[in-house]
């Protein structure tokens, strides 16, 4: 591949060089920008002069959305939610992945409960009957509302099903003549050995739970139960002020509503900033897993 | 190795003590069983509830309290609506155009990060391109909803310089379905170019070695092996993308649209949210999440058979 390049190539080779810093640099400036002006001051804000660099400097609008208890509040739920939610997630999934890793001489009803599991992804009742049912068990305005419906995910299953099954066979055979039962065997050796295959999965649920926000919003009668994704709809995306108090509303007006919504969008963003370079790492071997499979 | 090795006594011992094979099977049961609760209740009680879209559904007397059934009247309440068609429309056309957007460009960085030699730079555009994967609607659209602006958003202050007017992308039906596929776009192709790369990692080193000895160029060896050796994934993936040709993309829709581009935004996901959680109209809600839950499912079960048939393509 070391070969001389003609002209041709170098042409090429700037050319796609170009393209694509250009294409990178696309990505990011909208959330520079965003960052920018959740920097800024109020009258450089207003009078359109942020672009990419904060205009006269100020951590007002951080301050402003930090001190919202609302907005505390709808971070503890999202904190909540991730937490106790993955931890079923990803618990069940291994649970669940196990038995159907088997062959079918060691579970004979395989089949059919994978087809159980499978039917989910190709057929749903939609939206209506499940607000229902969520409406009538009494779940409602709970955080189990936000968990049990989510709780099986068919997609991570799969993943992690077929993670199980390159784990060897004598591998388990030899645990079994060591008198290790089926419950042993789980947790001893096909969990440890399936570490990268937890990581991304666990990885998975936390963004999903963190991203999450139609749920929140209609399960949740009372706003002050949302999670932070739905708190910021309400906010960011919808323009409802409704959540807020009036001396709230009569700090706001010091300050630029573009700011302020920056600012809250930089920091439901964070969280994801933190975990991003180990979700780099294990999402590349997961997509390929789960996608590109033989 | 093969499955049954008779060494370990297995076969024997299930001969002479029957029902061992039960027994060791009743842990898998258990380890079972709470997934399958949990399932039964919440993916399989909705299936039966969509009984509601044959029923008069009054919320009061429960999913299965004796709702008075009404045949096929919510259906044919759903189909004299005079903006349903534009629903179907809408929901067709954007999500056509973002299956095909989102299988050429992520094919196009594939092939373009490809010929990238400098793996620092390699690296980093991936790491920057695929960020915004990341990141809910929510952040998502209010950053687009900011930059959009038509008064203050940056993209119109930038249009203005160039002298192009400002353009209301997100409040024209003119704009707001191409301002979808586009964000769309913008969100998912990082992520989507790194399957398509790693499609080509798997590529036979020496078929590139045996293109260049018959004078291939970088050029040729792209048509002629490159894009041969990913045409299996390209296909794979087109196939089951058409399995979702009905799914136009709620979150984002939901986030972003308003009533002035319903004309042209609206799509049957937003419809089934605002007729049934909105105007609590559950029966022809329902019925409506009926019909695209069963076309969705002809559709999703026919590209997992051909893709099965085609590529020996399994999920499990």
């Amino acid at each position: 591949m070391l070969l001389r390049q003609t002209r041709g190539q170098k042409i090429f080779s700037v050319f796609n060089y170009a393209l694509l810093t250009l294409t990178a640099v696309l990505c990011l400036l909208p959330l520079i920008h965003v960052i920018a002006l959740s920097l800024s001051d109020n009258a450089a804000v207003s009078g359109g002069l942020v672009t990419l660099w904060p205009v006269r400097f100020t951590w007002e609008p951080y301050v402003y959305v930090l001190e919202r208890s609302a907005f505390w509040k709808a971070f503890g739920v999202t904190l909540q939610r991730a937490a106790l939610g993955t931890a079923v997630n990803v618990l069940l999934v291994i649970l669940l992945a196990y038995p159907l890793s088997m062959s079918r001489e060691k579970l004979r009803a395989r089949t059919l409960y994978v087809w159980i599991f499978f039917f989910t992804m190709l057929f749903n009742g939609g939206l209506i009957p499940t607000y229902i049912l969520i409406k009538e068990i009494g779940i409602m305005d709970t955080l189990w509302a936000l968990i049990l419906p989510g709780a099986v995910t068919v997609f991570n299953l799969i993943l992690m099903l077929n993670f199980f099954r390159q784990v060897p066979e004598e591998l388990e055979d030899a645990a079994m003549i060591d008198g290790a039962g089926h419950w042993r065997t789980l947790w001893q050796i096909y969990v440890p050995i399936s570490t990268p295959a937890t990581a991304t999965i666990t990885l998975f649920c936390v963004v999903g739970h963190w991203n999450a926000w139609f749920d929140g919003l209609i399960y949740m009668r009372d706003a002050a139960h949302y999670p932070l994704q739905s708190y910021l709809q309400t906010i960011v995306v919808k323009f409802d002020f409704q959540t807020m108090s009036a001396t709230d509303a009569q700090r706001l007006a010091q300050l630029n509503d573009r700011s302020v919504k920056a600012a809250q969008m930089v920091v439901a963003a964070v969280p994801i900033l933190l975990v991003y370079p180990f979700l780099q790492k294990y999402f590349v071997s997961g997509i390929k897993l789960g996608s590109v499979k033989g | 190795m093969s499955k049954h090795t008779p060494a370990l006594g297995n076969e024997r011992r299930r001969s002479f003590k029957f029902g061992y094979k039960t027994r060791r099977e009743l842990p898998l049961h258990f380890m079972l069983l709470p997934g399958l609760v949990l399932i039964l209740i919440f993916a399989y009680i909705p299936m039966v509830g969509v009984s509601i879209a044959f029923q008069n559904f009054i919320p009061l007397k429960g999913l299965f309290g004796g709702q008075e059934w009404v045949g096929l009247d919510n259906f044919d309440y759903v189909f004299s609506m005079p903006t349903i068609w534009q629903v179907v429309w809408n929901t067709l056309r954007i999500a056509a155009l973002k299956i095909v957007a989102g299988l050429v460009v992520p094919i196009a960085f594939a092939l373009l990060l490809n010929e990238v030699r400098n793996v620092l730079f390699k690296r980093t555009t991936q790491t920057i391109i695929y960020f915004p994967y990341f990141l809910s609607w929510i952040i998502l659209g209010g950053i687009l909803i900011d930059i959009l602006s038509p008064s203050t958003g940056i993209v119109n202050k930038f249009l203005g310089w160039v002298g192009i007017g400002p353009i209301f992308f997100l409040g024209e039906n003119a704009w707001f379905p191409y301002t979808m596929v586009v964000s769309d776009i913008w969100k998912t192709f990082g992520f989507n170019t790194i399957i398509y790369l790693a499609a080509i990692t798997s590529i036979d080193p020496s078929l590139y070695e045996a293109a260049a000895a018959d004078g291939a160029g970088r050029w040729k060896q792209t048509w002629h092996v490159t894009l041969p050796g990913m045409h299996m994934i390209i296909v794979l993936l087109m196939v089951l993308s058409l399995g979702t040709v009905l799914d136009a993309g709620f979150d984002q829709i939901f986030n972003l649209y308003s009533p002035q581009v319903y004309e042209s935004g609206d799509i049957v996901d937003t419809m089934v949210y605002r007729m049934g959680l909105q105007q609590t109209q559950f029966g022809p809600s329902t019925a409506v999440g009926l019909l695209k839950s069963l076309v969705s499912f002809i559709l999703i079960s026919t590209s997992y058979l051909v893709a099965y048939r085609l590529f020996k393509y399994r999920l499990f």
